[in-house]
């Protein structure tokens, strides 16, 4: 129980710190970097609580695809060397209001997880009770392709919508490039590719007349 | 203190939350920034989600938590898409100069 406590405090103060530096850090590049860090105490902590499956996937997917995504993107807009600041906006008169918006919401999520009371029943409203006897990547495998199959195929329906639009918005075509058409190949026939003539002797051919 | 319960790690992902709430207010510069304070969002709510489910026993918070994983890695590819067109039209990519639709 010690463990657990100093590797949660180890982790989550890790996470918060990170999480502080993804929004002030003044280069582009550090805050991905620090969002990567973010991602992985997070990830650790999940995989502490008891959600392998989920941590490691956060780990994979975050940290592999889509942080990494970041970073390219960053490098390639040239933006990396571009410096952010804060409170510089000349005319950026909603920044006391924002402020005054975020430290309310942080309140009121405060107030709601201390005043917050664990139901005596909740156990028996779960009809998903997790199996102790099973792996957590079994027992979600055996749930997930079973009785929510639809939303498994509907995710999968959102990512390929979301590659293709992704390659439609950035898709462009660039004049002057030799390109391969198909059409035109295919639609060749005898008749436009071949030419029969009667050569004469010792007079050579004229081509391109 | 040293018993870790459900309340620590709604704790965490209230900070978290807040923290990525205050990046998008506050950031005045970089869109990119905007993006990464919208996956930590995301994340403050996976972390909700699944202690939710571990404290309470209930597998189904994982599931929505794959679910949430899904959409944020659709919307980044998306988002990170808009940047790329918008910084190759106008050649910047601040938040300043991000205002054609006079909002």
């Amino acid at each position: 129980m010690l463990a657990h406590a100093i590797f949660f405090y180890f982790f989550s103060i890790l996470a918060i710190f990170s999480a502080l530096m993804v929004i002030t850090s003044r280069s582009t590049v550090n805050s991905v970097f620090f969002l990567i860090l973010d991602f992985i105490s997070v990830g650790c902590l999940f995989i502490m609580v008891g959600a392998e499956f989920l941590g490691m996937i956060l780990l994979i997917v975050y940290v592999g695809a889509v942080a990494v995504l970041f970073l390219f993107v960053v490098m390639m807009l040239n933006v990396a060397q571009q410096k952010q600041s804060w409170f510089v906006g000349q005319k950026s008169t909603h920044i006391p209001s924002g402020l005054i918006v975020s430290v309310l919401i942080l309140l009121e999520l405060l107030v709601v997880v201390g005043g917050w009371k664990y139901k005596e029943n909740i156990m028996s409203s779960s009809n998903l009770v997790i199996d102790k006897s099973m792996t957590n990547t079994h027992s979600i495998g055996s749930v997930m392709y079973t009785d929510y199959i639809l939303y498994f195929q509907l995710s999968g329906v959102i990512l390929l919508l979301s590659m293709v639009g992704a390659i439609i918005l950035t898709y462009r075509k660039r004049e002057n490039v030799k390109t391969q058409s198909y059409l035109k190949q295919i639609s060749r026939d005898k008749a436009s590719a071949v030419m029969l003539k009667d050569v004469e002797f010792n007079k050579g051919v004229k081509i391109d007349d | 203190m040293i018993e870790i319960g459900l309340g620590h790690y709604l704790t965490l992902g209230a900070i978290i939350f807040f923290l990525g709430v205050i990046g998008i207010f506050l950031n005045r510069k970089n869109v990119i920034v905007i993006l990464m304070s919208v996956e930590l969002i995301l994340l403050s709510v996976n972390i909700n989600l699944i202690s939710f489910s571990i404290f309470s026993g209930d597998l189904l918070g994982q599931i929505f938590t794959m679910l949430i994983l899904t959409v944020a890695a659709a919307e980044a590819a998306i988002g990170l898409a808009i940047i790329v067109i918008f910084y190759r039209n106008k050649g910047s990519i601040r938040v300043e100069d991000i205002h054609e639709m006079k909002g």
